[in-house]
């Protein structure tokens, strides 16, 4: 019956698409909190008075559980 | 207002509202309203992560290395950003299989092995020991620091007091007592305190307050804002350096080691697992905690750095960066926050301690001690039926040492490392649960021995790389083998093993204990394939997930979602009638009144599944249903299931078999058939050509006698006696044909009398006389006068007799031939026997001589000398009268045909 494969997969897809999100994520936060990517930040200067590197990670932090907040919580 | 007994009283005070949340939340649960089924709940009971470490110690670690305190927390929001992956996995494992701890969760995996429960045990109260000393440390400093103010006096050194002077040692006193009181008042059987993590939630809590208070009181009572607390650090160049961290390899690999150690950290320690895990009341709160535990994380770290830049511009030197958080209010005599500081570490602290040591007791008495005394016959343990006590006197115990074992570990090497550093090293060694918890939950050839590897060797490691060099360093060990090798040998100093620099201690350890760890779990494992209990475990585990489709709902879903999903496709008036038609079956007289459970789910599914498939029924269903964690009775359920299928599959091969043998005994019958044909057409040719013998010379003398009218009186007299006998033969072959048919069908005709068959003997003799005569053979009789009666027929006894008399007449030479009869009383039996002197019969023809249509000597080349008949017949009559007739013979020296019927009197019938 095509509409009830329809229905099923959508669904199933759902919850795969979401664990897959959260995979990237994971990848993506891995990528951030490590060298090379941090060496980029790990030097002198400031973004509106607070330090590259304190600015860099707290705001990287942030914008991941940001986004892993968005991916969770999403309902089709 | 800080006096000894404020402090003291506070603490208590606070002891004691974490007691009446527990106690209400346990009560809560009894009466079915759970106030930690909550996700929110969920999120913040794991922040039990966050102990004294973070509270007072990231700080200090601020202080030292700036940027450097957070890998410790990164690592935690990566590990959530795969919950989804491994956490809601573990959990569904646990539930499925009931495991109360993270030893349970690996000696379950690998086969049950106690053995595997019992080291797993050992390495995290040993591993966890140094986190608890850290706590005492903390607590007692920051009571003590607080205790002197308006001064700010750092604490003696650990150690140097003496037992009863020392307030860490009361602290691990008072620690213990509360949490024999607060953890172990029941036993639950599921290993779940619902009052606990109630509490603990409330710890996080306050423990995030009073930091966060204290935060924006450095930051914007002390100073102005961020940007001015960071304008003032770059004004110092010891300052300014925080702000960036070193730029060599050995940072950023020591910023890595540390981010991956506390990935593994949150998921292992033994705590995190039983909050996150065994506490755990609905997988789908892993959902919500995916974001909210790292988002608590990030809020109670924003001030760290803050913190410790204020307290190294306030004191210069002298005061301990880990107790900046205490110290920065008390210097600008802020007592109420110092008060709150306080009673936030004591609740980091507490929530540690209390999870912890309630977890590993837990595992201390489940894997470590009962396994044993069960094993001491002598004790009689089997035999008691409550062990409930004895359990909780086990883990009381247990609690109490732990914490002294703490206590001991802070004297002995409290003092040689700054708050983060110690905790390090209880990471390391829950790291080395990674390999066989992680390995065996996504790979099934991991075996017992593979897991006992591993775990031993990673743990020996550890040990020799970073748990002695704790204790030399706080001189309690001689550190010459720190410097010159075990045994003096410089490739084994345990800070340099085998010659490897360039990593911090930590990561050092990290390398080559885990190294050591999956090397083993994996070359062990991989020396022989998983036994069948292996197996079974690695399945429950590895497809957690196709299992749990498998299993019916383990939940329910009120009509309120059920019937709007069912009308949205089968339309909301047909959706309705259904559902009244269900609940008129349930006896109920609403659709309202239809109770939210597992039968009404299965009902809207089937009601379902009629519209759209059972497997889009299934997904429809499963997005309203609240699933409750498995019971032992589902868990039963599967167990019966799987032995159903082997039930089934065991009768299908028992069937396959009675097959196979039928088709056996049918092939055989088949055989025999066609030999019954072939020997019916043997039979039908012989006597067609019997029949057609008599038939041609009475046709051809009745011919010649109507053809020829004039034949002589003489001929004509010869040819009619021809016809005559010919015509006689012909009846009594086709006499004997219904004879014997009769026979075999049973119907014929019996007159069982008393018979002599002496007599009998005597007149077949008489009667069969003219014939031998004729054919000069010598016949003698051995008979007796009397006595040899038996029951029988009279003719037919008789008809056996001629029979056997005429064949033995038939294969004696004519003129020499001799043949002789006796009647003998043997017994109980009458025995007769028919002997003569001809060529006997040859063994193979002894029984098929006695078969229908058999003749001796071969069919094709001699000529046929009777019927066939005679002997299946003499045989038939004899066997009905109770006796036995055969053939006893040697090849030339003539045949015996002998029957026996029993003797008619006392013995007979």
């Amino acid at each position: 019956m095509a509409p009830a494969f329809g229905v099923e997969s959508i669904a199933m897809n759902h919850s795969r698409l979401t664990a897959q999100r959260l995979v990237a994520l994971f990848l993506l936060g891995c990528l951030l909190f490590n060298f090379p990517l941090l060496a980029l930040f790990n030097q002198g200067g400031e973004v509106f008075g607070i330090p590259l590197l304190y600015a860099y990670l707290f705001g990287a932090w942030l914008a991941l559980i940001g986004l892993m907040a968005f991916v969770a919580e999403r309902r089709h | 207002m800080l006096q000894g007994w404020v402090i003291v009283l506070a603490a208590f005070a606070y002891l004691g509202v974490l007691f009446a949340i527990a106690y209400r939340a346990d009560r809560r649960a009894d009466a079915g309203r759970s106030v930690i089924a909550s996700p929110v709940v969920y999120a913040l009971s794991l922040a039990v992560y966050c102990t004294t470490w973070t509270f007072y110690g990231s700080v200090g670690r601020a202080a030292a290395t700036g940027i450097g305190f957070l890998p410790i927390y990164l690592g935690p929001t990566l590990t959530l950003a795969l919950g989804w992956f491994i956490i809601a996995k573990i959990v569904r494992v646990a539930k499925l299989n009931r495991i109360t701890s993270i030893a349970d969760f690996v000696a379950s995996r690998y086969g049950k092995s106690q053995l595997l429960g019992g080291l797993v045990t050992v390495i995290a109260v040993i591993g966890v020991i140094p986190y608890i000393a850290l706590q005492l440390k903390a607590v007692s400093n920051s009571f003590t620091i607080l205790l002197s103010y308006p001064e700010i006096v750092m604490p003696a050194k650990a150690g140097t007091a003496p037992l009863l002077n020392d307030s860490a040692f009361y602290v691990a006193i008072v620690m213990a007592a509360f949490t024999i009181l607060f953890g172990t008042r029941h036993l639950d059987a599921t290993e779940r305190h619902e009052g606990m993590v109630a509490a603990i939630a409330f710890e996080s809590v306050v423990k995030l307050v009073a930091f966060f208070t204290v935060g924006l009181f450095v930051t914007y009572g002390i100073h102005d804002g961020f940007a001015d607390v960071f304008d003032r650090a770059q004004e110092s160049a010891r300052l300014s350096a925080l702000m960036t961290t070193a730029d060599t390899a050995r940072s950023y690999g020591s910023w890595a080691g540390l981010t991956f150690l506390s990935m593994l950290s949150v998921l292992l320690l033994p705590r995190q697992f039983q909050i996150a895990v065994v506490e755990n009341v609905n997988p789908d709160h892993v959902r919500r905690a995916i974001w909210l535990f790292p988002l608590y994380l990030f809020i109670i770290n924003i001030f760290v750095l803050p913190i410790a830049i204020g307290g190294l511009l306030q004191f210069p030197s002298g005061v301990d960066a880990d107790t900046f958080v205490l110290t920065l209010p008390m210097a600008h005599h802020q007592q109420a926050i110092a008060l709150l500081v306080f009673i936030g570490g004591l609740s980091a602290a507490t929530g540690m301690i209390i999870v912890e040591t309630i977890a590993l007791s837990t595992m201390v008495c489940n894997d470590l001690v009962m396994p044993v005394l069960l094993r001491m016959r002598s004790l009689r343990l089997q035999e008691r039926h409550d062990l409930s006590g004895l359990l909780l006197e086990i883990r009381r115990w247990a609690i109490g040492l732990i914490l002294m074992l703490g206590y001991l570990y802070f004297r002995l090497a409290g003092e040689a490392y700054a708050l983060v550093s110690i905790g390090l090293i209880s990471f390391a060694a829950v790291a080395q649960f990674a390999p066989a918890v992680i390995g065996g939950l996504y790979w099934k050839g991991g075996t017992r021995e593979g897991a006992l590897a591993g775990l031993s060797a990673g743990f020996a490691v550890w040990v020799y790389t970073l748990l002695l060099p704790s204790f030399a360093k706080s001189g309690w060990l001689p550190d010459d083998f720190m410097a010159h090798g075990l045994f003096g040998l410089e490739l084994l100093r345990p800070l340099q093993l085998f010659g490897l620099t360039g990593l911090d201690e930590i990561s050092h350890c990290l390398f080559w204990s885990l190294l050591a760890n999956i090397g083993a779990y994996l070359g062990v494992s991989l020396l022989r394939a998983p036994n069948a209990r292996e197996v079974r475990q690695a399945t429950l585990f590895v497809d957690v997930e196709e299992r749990g489709r498998v299993v019916g709902w383990r939940g329910g879903a009120p009509v309120a979602d059920l019937l709007p999903l069912a009308g949205r496709f089968l339309g909301p008036e047909r959706a309705r009638e259904a559902f009244e038609r269900h609940a008129r079956e349930r006896g109920l007289a609403a659709v309202e009144d239809l109770p939210a459970d597992a039968r009404l789910v299965q009902f809207a599914e089937s009601l379902l599944a009629g519209a759209i498939g059972s497997a889009s029924a299934r997904v429809m269903v499963a997005s309203v249903v609240q699933e409750e964690p498995l019971g032992i009775d589902e868990v039963m359920n599967i167990l019966d299931e799987a032995s159903q299928v082997r039930a089934y599959s065991h009768e299908l091969e028992e069937k396959s078999r009675e097959l196979e043998r039928a088709t056996a005994e049918l092939r055989e019958a088949n055989e025999r058939l066609r030999e019954l044909d072939r020997m019916k057409d043997d039979f039908m040719s012989t006597v067609s050509h019997e029949l057609r013998t008599p038939l041609t010379s009475i046709r051809a003398f009745s011919e010649m006698l109507f053809d020829d009218p004039c034949t002589e009186l003489a001929e004509r007299k010869r040819f009619l006696g021809i016809i005559v006998s010919e015509a006689g033969r012909l009846t009594r072959l086709i006499n004997q044909i219904l004879d014997l048919a009769k026979l075999e069908s049973g119907r014929a005709e019996w007159s069982p009398v008393e018979v002599d068959l002496a007599e009998i003997a005597r007149e077949s003799a008489d009667s069969m006389s003219q014939v031998y005569r004729h054919k000069g053979v010598a016949l003698t009789l051995d008979v007796p006068e009397s006595g040899a009666v038996v029951l029988g027929d009279r003719d037919r006894l008789t008809q056996v007799l001629i029979n056997l008399l005429s064949n033995a007449q038939k294969f004696v030479a004519a003129g020499s031939g001799q043949v002789r009869v006796s009647v003998r009383c043997e017994g109980e039996f009458v025995k007769v026997v028919v002997s003569d002197n001809g060529p006997g019969v040859p063994a193979e023809e002894r029984e098929t001589i006695f078969e229908k249509f058999r003749q001796g000597g071969s069919v094709l080349t001699d000529k046929p000398h009777g019927t066939g008949l005679g002997l299946p017949i003499s045989r038939e009559i004899v066997e009905y009268f109770g006796g036995r007739l055969w053939v006893e013979s040697d090849p030339g020296g003539g045949a015996a045909f002998v029957f026996t019927l029993p003797v008619f009197g006392d013995g007979g019938r």
